[in-house]
C-alpha cells in the first residue's frame, strides 16, 4: 500500500490526472489493445477530469482505445437528471474527449431488471480483461462506491440501500429535501474494485480524515470499506495534507519521507520498475 | 426503418441556451437539434461530420414578424409577381440571419387581398429562403386617426366580426397574425373569431384606452405592433395600449419594436423593455427599400431616395419606413439598451417565437427543435452563415467587407 500526500486538492487532481496520463502512455493502446480504467464521479475527481481533458486538448492523450466502466449509479433517477452520474460523466468528461460511446459503460439505475443488469456490468468488465486502474473516491464513513459500511468487503456489483448518512450528505443536491435522494444505487462491489490490476483512492478534505486514519492505520473493516484495499497487491492512497489530520505523526512522516519515490510514479518510470518504489 | 440522416457537430463554438451563452457543442440531425448525451449512451453513436468552430457564436435563427418587403419589393403593391417578390425577399433575408419571417400587408384594397393573400404560401425554408410562417396583415380595419402611411380609403371597420374580416381578407388559410385597432366596432367579436381559429392578434394603429386594450388581451390579443407608433402616448390617467405593458392581465403581451436606432428613441426602448422585458420583439418593419443601393428608385407608387441606407421620400427629408435588417436591429438594441448580448438574441429570436405560439420548435436552440441557427461572428456580430433544418443556407463571403 502506498500512502502518497501531497499539498492540496489541486495537487492531488493533477497527480492522479498524470498518473493516468502515465499509466495510459505505458500501456500503449491500441486497435484490440485497450487500457480499462475504472472510474468515480464527485467533488474529488472532477479536478482530475478537467487536467486529463486538458491533455487530452495538448494532444498528451487519447481514449480512442480506452475503455471505463464507472462504479454507481443512483436508482431510478432520469438519466439526464443532473444528479445522475450518467450526466456527470458526460458534461464532466465523455463529451471532452475522444472515447467511443460503446467503450464508456455506466450502469444502468433504470434497467427493468436490475439483477440482470448488475450482472451484465461484470460480465462486460470479464469481456474486457479486467481493470487496470480502478480510480475511486471515499465517503467521509470510509465506503468506497456505494459499499455503505456494513458492505461484504467480497460483494460484486449489485443494487445497495444507501445509508441515511448519505442521504443526508447527498440531499444538498436534491434541494434539501432528503425525500428526493435515491435510496438505492447500482454499485460494483468490494470484490469488483479489488479485481483490478491497480486502485487509486482519492482523498481530500478534514472531513475525509476520519475515514483516512481507519483506512490505513486500522484493521481491515468492513465498517469502513475502504480499508479493505489493505490487502490490494497495487493500491494507492492519493490525499492532501487536510485529509492526514487524523493519523499518527509517525505515519505522516513516514509516507511523505518517500514522497521522491512516489513522484517517480508519474514521471516517465516504467511499470515495471515502478513495482519496487515503496 | 429510414436511415438516419448524418450526425453534425458543431464544435468549440458558444451557443445560447436557456439564455445563457455557454461554451457547449451543438449537435443536429434530420433537421433537428440533438441531445448528444442521449445519442452517446443510448444509440452509441459519433458524430458522422465534426465542424470545428473557432470559438463562434451560435444562436437562434432571427424570426421577423413584421416585414413589409425588401429590395424593391413591396408585399402589398406587386400583387401580379408577388410569390416571386416574397421568393426573393426570403432569399435575401438569409443573409441578415432570418429563418422565418411573417411577410406583412399593410391597408390595402379588398381586391389586393384576393389577389395577393392566396400567393403567399406557409412554406418551408431551406436554400431558396427563410421560412414563411405565415401572412402578417397589418390592417385595415384600424383607426383613421392613427392611419400612420396607411391609406384612408382603404381603412375598414369589422362591425360583423370574423364575417367582416372575411370579407375583406377572403380565406384565412395563410395568415398567421392580424394587426387591428380593438376599440373599433366589431373588434371584439373579431378578436375572438380571429383568436378561435389560431391567429394570433395584434393591438395597433389604434386609439384605444387601456381599458379596451385589456378587453381585447382578455379577448384572446396577446401582441402590439410597433409599441409608441401608431397609437395614443402614454399618458398618466390613462396609459393607452402601452399600459398593456404594466397592466394586471395575467397573459404575458408581446410588443414589436423597431430598433433601428431612428424610429424609437432609446430611452423609449428602455422605458419598454424594463417594465416587460418578455415581452419585447425585435421587428425590422422593414420597407422595400431595405437593402437598395443609394440613389433614385421607384417602390409601386413613390419615388424615393436612398442616402446613406436610409429611405427619404423623393425631394424630401422625411423617412419613409426601416430599412435595417433584424442582425443590425439586435446590434442597435443592445448598444442602445445596454443589455446583455444574451437578451437581444433572445428579442429576435424566442420572443417572437412565444408570440407566435410557435416556441415548441423555434426560438431556442434547445433538443428537439428545428435546426434553424445563425452562426455570428462574437465580436462584431456580423452573420458568418444561416442554418435551416440543419441544412447551411447562407455563408458569408471570405471577401465581403465589414
Amino acid at each position: 500500500m502506498r500512502l502518497i500526500i501531497l499539498d492540496n486538492a489541486d495537487v492531488v487532481a493533477e497527480w492522479a490526472a498524470r498518473f493516468v496520463l502515465q499509466r495510459v502512455t505505458q500501456f500503449a493502446p491500441g486497435p484490440g489493445r485497450h487500457f480499462v480504467l475504472g472510474l468515480p464521479t464527485g467533488g474529488t475527481p472532477l479536478g482530475m477530469y478537467r487536467k486529463l481533458i486538458q491533455f487530452y486538448k495538448e494532444g498528451k492523450i487519447s481514449f480512442k482505445y480506452v475503455k471505463t466502466f464507472n462504479m454507481d449509479e443512483y436508482v431510478g433517477l432520469p438519466r439526464d437528471h443532473p444528479e445522475s452520474y450518467h450526466y456527470y460523466m458526460w458534461n464532466e468528461f465523455f463529451k471532452h474527449v475522444d472515447i467511443e460511446p460503446g467503450n464508456a459503460h455506466v450502469l444502468d439505475g433504470n434497467a427493468p431488471d436490475l439483477v440482470a443488469e448488475c450482472q451484465r456490468f461484470e460480465d462486460l468488465i470479464q469481456e474486457a480483461g479486467g481493470v487496470h486502474l480502478f480510480i475511486g473516491g471515499i465517503g467521509p464513513d470510509g465506503h468506497i462506491a456505494f459499499n455503505e459500511p456494513g458492505s461484504s468487503l467480497v460483494s460484486r456489483t449489485r443494487v445497495k440501500t444507501l445509508a441515511y448518512d448519505t442521504l443526508e450528505a447527498n440531499k444538498r443536491f436534491f434541494g434539501n429535501d432528503i425525500s428526493k435522494v435515491p435510496r438505492q444505487a447500482l454499485t460494483v462491489g468490494v470484490g469488483t474494485v479489488m479485481d483490478a490490476k491497480e486502485v487509486m483512492i482519492l482523498i481530500t478534505g478534514v472531513h475525509k480524515s476520519l475515514a483516512l486514519a481507519k483506512a490505513v492505520e486500522e484493521g481491515v473493516n468492513h465498517m469502513w470499506t475502504v480499508s479493505a484495499f489493505q490487502q490490494h497487491a497495487q493500491t494507492l492512497f492519493v490525499c492532501d495534507e487536510d485529509a492526514t489530520l487524523e493519523l499518527r505523526v509517525k505515519t505522516v512522516k513516514y509516507f511523505k519521507a518517500l514522497s521522491e519515490e512516489h513522484q517517480k510514479m508519474i514521471e516517465g518510470v516504467p511499470v515495471d520498475e515502478q513495482r519496487v518504489i515503496h | 426503418m429510414k436511415p438516419k440522416s448524418g450526425l453534425t457537430r458543431f464544435h468549440d463554438c458558444y451557443i445560447l441556451r436557456d439564455s445563457k451563452i455557454i461554451k457547449e457543442d451543438l449537435w443536429i440531425r434530420d433537421g433537428k437539434i440533438e441531445n448528444p448525451e442521449q445519442v452517446f449512451y443510448v444509440e452509441q453513436q459519433e458524430a458522422d461530420i465534426t465542424v470545428n468552430c473557432d470559438n463562434v457564436l451560435i444562436a437562434p435563427g432571427f424570426i421577423d414578424i413584421q416585414i413589409n418587403g425588401g429590395w424593391g419589393i413591396d408585399f402589398s403593391y406587386d400583387s401580379e409577381t408577388v410569390e416571386n417578390g416574397v421568393g426573393k425577399v426570403a432569399k435575401e433575408l438569409l443573409a441578415h440571419g432570418v429563418t422565418s419571417f411573417c411577410p406583412t400587408m399593410i391597408t390595402s384594397h379588398t381586391e389586393k387581398y384576393s389577389k395577393i393573400l392566396p400567393k403567399i404560401k406557409k412554406a418551408q425554408g431551406g436554400k431558396h429562403g427563410a421560412t414563411v410562417l405565415g401572412v402578417h396583415l397589418e390592417g385595415p380595419f384600424i383607426s383613421p386617426a392613427k392611419k400612420g402611411a396607411h391609406l384612408d380609403d382603404y381603412i375598414r371597420t369589422p362591425e360583423k366580426g370574423l364575417e367582416s374580416i372575411r370579407e375583406v381578407y377572403g380565406p384565412l388559410d395563410n395568415v398567421i397574425m392580424v394587426t387591428l385597432a380593438p376599440e373599433l366596432p366589431g373588434a371584439t367579436e373579431a378578436i375572438k373569431g380571429l383568436t378561435g381559429l389560431g391567429i394570433k392578434v395584434a393591438l395597433g394603429h389604434s386609439t384605444a384606452s387601456l381599458a379596451q386594450g385589456e378587453e381585447a388581451i382578455r379577448n384572446g390579443a396577446n401582441l402590439i405592433t410597433h409599441l409608441f407608433n401608431a397609437m395614443l402616448p402614454f399618458h398618466h390617467r390613462d396609459p393607452g395600449l402601452v399600459g398593456l405593458l404594466a397592466s394586471t392581465t395575467d397573459k404575458q403581451v408581446y410588443y414589436g419594436i423597431i430598433a433601428d436606432g431612428i424610429h424609437t428613441h432609446p430611452a423609449a426602448l428602455r422605458i419598454a423593455c424594463r417594465t416587460n422585458p418578455q415581452g419585447l420583439v425585435l421587428v425590422s418593419d422593414a420597407i422595400a427599400a431595405q437593402g437598395l443601393a443609394d440613389g433614385n428608385h421607384r417602390i409601386g407608387p413613390q419615388a424615393i431616395t436612398m442616402e446613406g441606407g436610409r429611405a427619404y421620400v423623393a425631394g424630401t427629408k422625411v423617412l419613409c419606413g426601416s430599412t435595417t435588417g433584424l442582425d443590425e436591429c439586435v446590434v442597435t438594441f443592445k448598444q442602445a439598451l445596454d443589455c446583455s448580448l444574451e437578451y437581444a438574441l433572445e428579442a429576435a429570436s424566442l420572443h417572437p417565437a412565444k408570440a407566435l405560439g410557435i416556441d415548441d420548435r423555434k426560438g431556442k436552440l434547445d433538443f428537439g427543435y428545428d435546426a434553424d441557427f445563425v452562426i455570428l461572428h462574437p465580436k462584431s456580430l456580423k452573420v458568418l452563415s444561416t442554418w435551416i433544418a440543419g441544412e447551411c443556407v447562407y455563408k458569408r463571403p471570405n471577401n465581403a467587407s465589414d
